[in-house]
């Protein structure tokens, strides 16, 4: 039975229709609330390429609403462990996972790539860089945003259609508007936004149905209110988006946030392909690692010791306990150096690790 | 004329109302919002967008509508 037969039995998709949902190449900003939901009915209806982009670690409370992660995929990056998710839920489709920030430097290049962009983004600058970067490239948008228990979804920039800018055409002011960390958010809220978000993309790519173009659709978990409101196209806005293209990936991002440290188990670094370990003690610590090829920068000399970083291998970090990793992965990323992790347990785990696997080789 | 007028998201918070029905002489959506920042003064410090009957509108628009909605942006995801 083919995966796809509960969609190419309907008349209205049939197999043209599933083969153009093969085909698709959809991104999604943000692998969180609304991006979890997204992702995963995409995923599963075959959007032939789906692009994660998200530089955050999945936390604990992420977990009450961000249904890809459990557990186990705690101190990863969200991009990396939705792959991971989807990858098991669609063998057949390509999935990319980009576990960096958006910035004005790399969203059109990425834009381009795709023929949907999907915003589900926490933060207003990253929302009118996207709303910007969509109508530079000129691919529909769709939009969802939450706050509480009401959200709102729209699709900007299709068919000649309003964007963002036409409805708000600033960011308000800075601080005024909290998000879901700061004010809390009703888990089953971003999956119902996230779902809408993904319908919309899907009768966008299959060309069938009403598209909330020129709508902004308003929803209240609480009342069961909803609205569907019309917004209107405002050239000038959009105009001026265009007007200051060549200035585009000039400008900077205003909220610098911390890209958090990813932490990583033994087990998961020993399945890496191509790591360096390094480790940061000093070099008197013990105990020391023998059956495992690392190099040694303690950490108070990091900074003047960069030469001795690969920049073509996922780096793992120890130390004694995981804590001074820590510190030492924070301090690379903000030199910019990528795909650095800090040990979860530092370098007992290391042992206990290469211990375990030496007794189930010798008892196989 | 009665208008009935809905707060949404962090609108509904400076209001402490999800929606209310005002008698209303005003003739313009800003001489109507002058009105409820003088009622709700937390509306000030707001963004918001304003909708008469379904559609959205600018504040210079005249206002006719049965219905009003008062919607700020969300960021949430």
């Amino acid at each position: 039975m083919n995966r796809y037969n509960r969609h190419i039995i309907l008349s209205d998709i049939g197999q043209k229709g599933q083969d153009k949902i093969n085909n698709a190449r959809v991104l999604v900003v943000g692998a969180g609330g609304l991006g979890c939901p997204v992702l995963q009915y995409l995923a599963a209806a075959g959007v032939g390429t789906l692009g994660i982009i998200d530089f955050d670690i999945v936390e604990e409370s992420n977990l009450q609403r961000q249904v890809l992660f459990g557990t186990s995929s705690l101190g990863e990056n969200k991009a990396i462990a939705a792959k991971k998710r989807l990858q098991d839920l669609n063998c057949k489709i390509k999935i990319i996972a980009y576990a960096e920030k958006l910035t004005y430097q790399n969203a059109l290049q990425l834009f381009e790539e795709y023929d949907i962009i999907l915003d589900g983004s926490d933060n207003f600058e990253t929302r009118y860089l996207v709303n910007d970067a969509s109508i530079i490239v000129n691919k529909p948008l769709v939009f969802g945003a939450i706050y509480k228990f009401e959200g709102q979804v729209s699709v900007f920039n299709y068919e000649n259609g309003p964007s963002y800018r036409c409805l708000f055409p600033n960011p308000p002011k800075k601080d005024s508007v909290p998000n879901c960390s700061q004010i809390g958010v009703l888990g089953v809220l971003p999956g119902i936004i996230g779902c809408m978000q993904a319908n919309e993309a899907l009768k966008i790519i299959l060309g069938i149905g009403k598209t909330l173009s020129g709508k902004l659709f308003c929803y209240n978990a609480l009342t069961l209110q909803n609205s569907t409101l019309t917004i209107k196209r405002s050239g000038s806005e959009i105009n001026k988006v265009l007007k200051n293209k060549s200035d585009f990936s000039k400008r900077q991002m205003n909220v610098i946030c911390e890209i958090p440290v990813q932490t990583i188990s033994m087990k998961d670094a020993l399945n890496k392909e191509n790591v360096q370990f390094i480790d940061v003690r000093e070099f008197d610590e013990v105990p020391k690692v023998n059956d495992l090829k690392t190099t040694s920068i303690p950490l108070s000399q990091l900074e003047n010791k960069l030469e001795k970083i690969d920049a073509n291998k996922d780096k793992v970090l120890f130390c004694q306990s995981g804590i001074r990793s820590q510190k030492a992965v924070s301090m690379l990323q903000k030199l910019n150096i990528k795909h650095c992790y800090s040990l979860n347990e530092g370098v007992s785990e290391i042992i206990k690790c290469l211990n375990e696997n030496k007794t189930t080789t010798h008892v196989r | 004329m009665i208008v009935n007028i809905k707060y949404l998201g962090q609108i509904a918070e400076a209001t402490q109302k999800i929606e209310e029905s005002l008698e209303c002489s005003e003739s313009s959506i800003s001489e109507l919002l002058e009105r409820l920042t003088v009622k709700y003064p937390d509306l000030k410090t707001k963004d918001f967008k304003v909708a008469q009957n379904q559609k959205l509108v600018d504040n210079d628009t005249k206002l006719t509508g049965q219905e009003i909605a008062i919607l700020p942006p969300f960021a949430g995801g």
